[in-house]
């Protein structure tokens, strides 16, 4: 049985096609202003990555934030769901998942066949979620691998407060003006984002093993930086960026 | 040279009829916000010469330059200055300040100075921060609350709202009434995703002057809730640099229900003042005791 999963993302949209519960393909897309000729545009791509016609997909399910949109979806589910699914296709041994999104940040509990618990989000505020590292990454002027990378070479703390991301790129200018190391200042912006999420995370009950996925889990200094603040092992599956597609697509075929 | 949509005026004013030699007491507030710094000189009981300038990288610098500033041209010296007092944000590192006071207390002096002893509550919007002050008839605060966590709802946030729309921000008050109705407002709390949301906005048709509509009723709204929490007396004022975007206050006054009463000769000195008043104070108190 072929299925596939669409995760409408607020800044990515991300297709993975399953059959007889095997990943065939996987696809991304940035989901710009037409979000539903973004999501049929990525799932033709992975079809053809499949080698299948579209006929062939017996179902498809929706999740993220614009799961509600898509005309030609079976039907959708929730982000929460499609995680706890997806991670324990990936990682079976994972109670305790964190996600983090570009807008959005979720602590999700699981038990061992995949269902949910319990979970916590923000979907509130930059300041816990992918489009903090950009907007940092802009102020620093580095590109976010550029970032990631001076980050673990720093060597001093720096003062940030960061409750904000608008507050903080300009304590991030006028730590530049004051000639701190950008890694240091790089260092601090992760270790900032990764103690938001963590405060998040808590509300939940923590669980291991422990695993991070979403596109920020590909940021290996917020890893690193969420590692010492839950005081835990992380695993970080391959492609953390997918595991919402995949739920879906696992589910769909359920 | 590219333009900077987010720089508000700065702005500079001395009296034409006060001889300041002539004052008994010359006393002075420095107030160093996240994004503008004040200083307003007072002789006797009167404001003799403020300015207002945008806050640089460092509190001392920024004190000194908003000193001088108000000090150019009044033939009056930093040293003439019998008593400096602090406030805002960066108040701890004014070196010239004898001492530092919070810029809840300035600003509810400042306010009722301004807008005299019926002034209740004030709402001080900052560049960083959100406050919804109670005072007494004096001016002495009762009870306050404050949002520093967020941008939201702050100078900060509209300023990049300007910088995004590409709209001088002492414009953006006045387009955003320029509409023919009033837009839903702007659904994200986090001014990252408000920008997110206006870009989309715009790709869908909208004006500029609908976004800044939208975004100065969802502005509105969100410091209404924080007000609600300690309640509006009458009367109520409005500090800050916000207090002078009308699109904002408008609609503050539409969601209340409540005319703001305004100050003059600036909403956004409010704290230097209440600073200044409280220099006079100290410093004749320290007369008295010598």
């Amino acid at each position: 049985m072929i299925t596939a999963g669409i995760d409408m993302g607020a800044k990515t949209i991300k297709v993975v096609i399953v059959k007889d519960n095997k990943i065939v393909a996987r696809s991304m897309n940035p989901t710009g202003f037409e979000p539903v000729q973004t999501a049929e545009k990525t799932l033709e791509e992975a079809i053809k990555q499949a080698g299948i016609s579209r006929g062939d997909i017996k179902k498809i399910l929706t999740t993220g934030a614009g799961r509600k949109s898509i005309p030609f979806a079976d039907n959708s589910v929730t982000e929460v769901t499609a995680d706890a699914k997806g991670i324990n296709y990936l990682l079976p041994s994972v109670r305790t998942i964190v996600d983090i999104g570009a807008e959005e940040a979720r602590g999700i509990s699981s038990d061992a066949s995949g269902r949910v618990l319990d979970f916590s989000k923000n979907d509130k505020c930059a300041a816990g979620a992918g489009a903090f590292v950009e907007s940092m990454s802009r102020a620093l002027e580095l590109t976010v691998p550029l970032m990631i990378e001076i980050s673990h070479k720093s060597t001093k703390d720096a003062p940030i407060n960061a409750t904000c991301a608008v507050f903080a790129e300009s304590e991030v200018v006028s730590l530049i003006h004051t000639k701190i190391d950008k890694a240091d200042i790089a260092h601090a912006v992760h270790d900032a984002i990764a103690s938001r999420v963590c405060s998040m995370v808590r509300r939940i009950p923590i669980e291991k093993d422990v695993a991070l996925i979403g596109g920020v889990a590909n940021n290996t200094a917020i890893v690193e930086a969420m590692k010492k603040h839950l005081g835990v092992e992380i695993k970080v599956p391959e492609k953390p960026e997918y595991v919402s597609a995949l739920g879906a697509a696992l589910l769909a075929a359920a | 040279m590219t333009t900077e949509f987010y720089r508000w005026t700065e702005n500079t004013w001395k009296s034409p009829d006060i001889d300041w030699r002539k004052g008994q007491t010359i006393t002075c507030g420095i107030d160093v916000g996240s994004v503008s710094s004040q200083a307003v000189i007072m002789v006797d009981d009167k404001i003799y010469a403020f300015c207002n300038t945008r806050t640089g990288s460092n509190s001392p610098d920024s004190a000194n330059k908003a000193l001088s500033i108000s000090l150019k041209d009044t033939g009056m010296k930093p040293e003439d200055i019998q008593f400096i007092v602090g406030t805002g944000y960066g108040r701890v590192n004014i070196p010239m300040a004898k001492k530092a006071i919070t810029e809840i207390a300035c600003h509810a002096r400042g306010a009722n100075y301004m807008g005299g002893p019926s002034v209740k509550t004030i709402l001080d919007m900052g560049g960083q921060d959100l406050k919804g002050i109670h005072c007494d008839e004096r001016g002495k605060v009762t009870q306050f609350l404050m949002n520093d966590k967020c941008a939201a709802g702050t100078g900060r946030g509209m300023e990049v709202m300007a910088e995004l729309l590409q709209v001088p921000i002492v414009d953006v008050g006045k387009m955003s009434l320029d509409v023919k109705e009033e837009p839903e407002p702007v659904s994200s709390t986090c001014v990252i995703f408000a920008k997110s949301e206006a870009i989309g906005l715009l790709r869908s048709g909208w004006t500029k002057n609908m976004v800044l509509a939208a975004y100065c009723s969802a502005m509105a709204h969100r410091v209404v809730g924080l007000l609600e929490r300690i309640g509006v007396e009458k009367e109520f004022v409005i500090t800050g640099g916000i207090a002078k975007n009308i699109g904002v206050v408008s609609r503050i006054e539409k969601e209340l229900g409540l005319k703001v009463k305004p100050l003059s000769p600036d909403p956004q000195i409010a704290g230097g003042l209440g600073a200044a008043i409280f220099a006079k104070d100290l410093l004749l108190k320290s007369r008295k005791t010598a």
